[in-house]
């Protein structure tokens, strides 16, 4: 997998409250009504202002709090690809995987809002080229059975075609 | 054998072999649990995964808490869509006002020690308690585990917290667990266990446990577990027997950090706005005007708050304050007939608050009351990010029930719990 697209810079402990409110989930699970309250509370701007494409940058623990999984899906519902994080937590790197969302733990302090990045997944490794600086930043391989799990698109394509885990 | 953690060999009995943190297993699951916040998710990619009947119909559980009642159309659809797939495929609904998933799990005893539990809750962890391993999940993991009994899992690194001492009358346990998130941080837990021990444990009752391992989830904890003790069997006791294997760590099991603390060092403590783990002494903060304190939620809306923050609250003067609102939501209907029994919601009530449906609450705006905007409120729960009640500007501060129940007499957050007098 590669992707392409201009950095959207967020910061650390960013939670799934932050990302989509319980109370829009409360009104529908469908991400692509949800996708015009992305990160509503923290960056007012920035579903109006998101483009296919684009791709979240943030500092650590992106994704605490809550595991509701519109979080995940709405993130992708806004065109976003991938996200781009120094630490994820947990119940967000599940969900994200599950749904096919490329969660990419690597530095990410010398990115900044705007640049050009490339993400390139193969064989469990994953790169970001930052473009716009000419820098590149490795992250952590992903565990065999994520990475299954993203190549059937996530864990519905997984147990869909393989029927369990076994 | 090499020496092994609590979730080291809980995962090992549920993987069929041994495991070390750092590995990778596919594990069998006893319990699944799922809300109508997570439930009509997974039931949708249950049935995008091909599913056609759920692995073990008697070990699948929906709670009906985070729209409690349901006041929307669309809530009302969640809990029909949720009601229509139990009834299909056997699994069973907890209603409206029978309460908060994981709280239903402890009271009823559906869990056992040294069993596996995948809830799509992240406060599932509060079953920890138990000395279970208990993990929160997304729709589509518990998807998954209806279908197969089966989830994937890291075996994850322990952090050990060494509990010693003994509590000041006025140091309760949210202010221990809001002090170990502090010192933790939001994410020095993550993707880690914390196991509890420590010869200050005993006078943990059962439901003191459960507010530290629900609150570590605050920082990332992926299980929290406490060592199985007469406290445990005794809790049991009276609620269907103790019918779990209790799981004990090795001597010489590896750690990935000591936490110590020490409890006769502790004072009460307070979550500032906007995160869980900005956490100063209750004194840093006295004096700030609150005009809604919210006792409830999986954290702090058991029987045993309750009657902390009527205690508080009378000696603070035992009215609610002019221009707050003091909303209380029990945890469960058990914990709401217990206290209608003894008499505490009539106080509360002729006092001036208000109690909602047993449930979620007003924890993150889906059901209850939603704060106003710039409003100030002092609450029990777990989590004060902003928005999280439903309103981007009101300011949440995160306090034991008794600092809530005397903050609801005064209308301000109290300088300290033993000193204050009648207002």
């Amino acid at each position: 997998m590669i992707f392409e697209g201009r950095a959207r810079v967020l910061g650390d402990d960013v939670n799934t409250d932050y990302i989509i409110s319980s109370r829009r989930k409360r009104e529908t699970i469908d991400a692509a009504v949800l996708k015009h309250y992305l990160l509503e509370s923290v960056a007012p701007d920035f579903a109006a202002s998101v483009q296919p494409g684009d791709l979240i940058v943030a500092g650590g623990n992106f994704g605490c709090g809550s595991a509701m999984e519109v979080a995940a899906t709405v993130i992708q519902a806004a065109g976003i690809r991938a996200v781009i994080a120094r630490s994820f937590a947990r119940s967000f790197y599940r969900n994200a995987i599950n749904n096919g969302l490329l969660a990419v733990p690597c530095e990410t302090s010398s990115i900044q809002e705007g640049d050009r990045l490339r993400v390139q997944s193969a064989d469990g490794v994953m790169t970001v080229r930052n473009l716009t600086r000419g820098q590149a930043m490795h992250a952590a391989p992903i565990p065999a059975i994520m990475l299954r799990i993203l190549e059937e698109g996530g864990l519905v394509g997984f147990l869909a075609k393989y029927g369990g885990f076994d | 054998m090499t020496p092994q953690t609590i979730s080291e060999k809980i995962l090992s009995g549920h993987a069929g072999r041994t495991l070390y943190a750092g590995d990778i297993a596919i594990c069998s699951v006893d319990l699944v649990v799922g809300t109508d916040g997570s439930g009509p998710m997974a039931i949708d990619y249950f049935e995008q995964m091909g599913g056609s009947r759920l692995y073990d119909p008697p070990r699948v559980l929906f709670s009906l808490d985070h729209y409690a009642p349901p006041n929307t159309p669309q809530t009302r659809a969640f809990h029909d869509r949720i009601r229509r797939f139990a009834d299909r495929h056997g699994a069973t609904v907890f209603a409206v006002g029978d309460g908060i998933s994981h709280q239903i799990v402890v009271e009823r005893g559906l869990i056992g020690a040294g069993e596996l539990m995948v809830g799509a809750d992240s406060h599932a962890v509060t079953c920890g308690a138990l000395n279970c391993f208990a993990v929160g999940v997304g729709s589509s993991d518990l998807a998954a585990a209806m279908m197969t009994g089966k989830i994937w899992l890291r075996v994850p690194h322990t952090i050990r917290i060494t509990l010693t001492g003994r509590r000041a009358p006025d140091v309760a346990p949210k202010d221990v667990a809001l002090a170990l998130v502090g010192e933790l941080g939001a994410s020095g837990a993550d993707y880690q266990t914390a196991e509890f021990t420590g010869d200050g444990l005993l006078r943990f009752s059962l439901e003191d446990r459960l507010v530290l391992s629900n609150l570590l989830v605050e920082a990332g904890a992926k299980a929290a577990i406490f060592p199985h003790d007469s406290n445990t069997t005794e809790y049991l006791a009276a609620r269907g027997g103790d019918r779990g294997s209790p799981v004990q760590a090795d001597a010489g099991a590896h750690y990935a950090r000591e936490i110590r603390c020490d409890l006769s060092t502790l004072t009460p403590r307070v979550a500032r706005p906007h995160q869980p783990d900005d956490v100063v002494p209750l004194s840093e903060v006295s004096g700030v005007p609150i005009q809604m304190v919210f006792v409830g939620t999986c954290t702090g809306g058991r029987a045993v708050d309750f009657h902390e923050a009527l205690d508080a609250f009378a000696r603070g003067g035992g009215r609610v304050a002019r221009g707050l609102q003091l909303v209380l939501t029990p945890a469960s209907r058990e914990v709401e007939e217990r206290l209608r029994a003894d008499g505490t919601l009539a106080r509360f009530i002729s006092a001036g608050a208000i109690v909602t449906t047993a449930g979620c609450g007003a924890c993150c705006g889906t059901s209850g009351v939603i704060p106003g905007d710039g409003m100030t409120v002092l609450s029990t729960a777990n989590r004060n990010f902003k928005a999280r009640m439903g309103s981007a500007t009101a300011q949440i501060y995160l306090a034991s029930p008794a600092v809530c129940g005397l903050a609801a007499a005064t209308g301000r957050i109290p300088p300290a719990l033993l000193t204050e007098s009648a207002s």
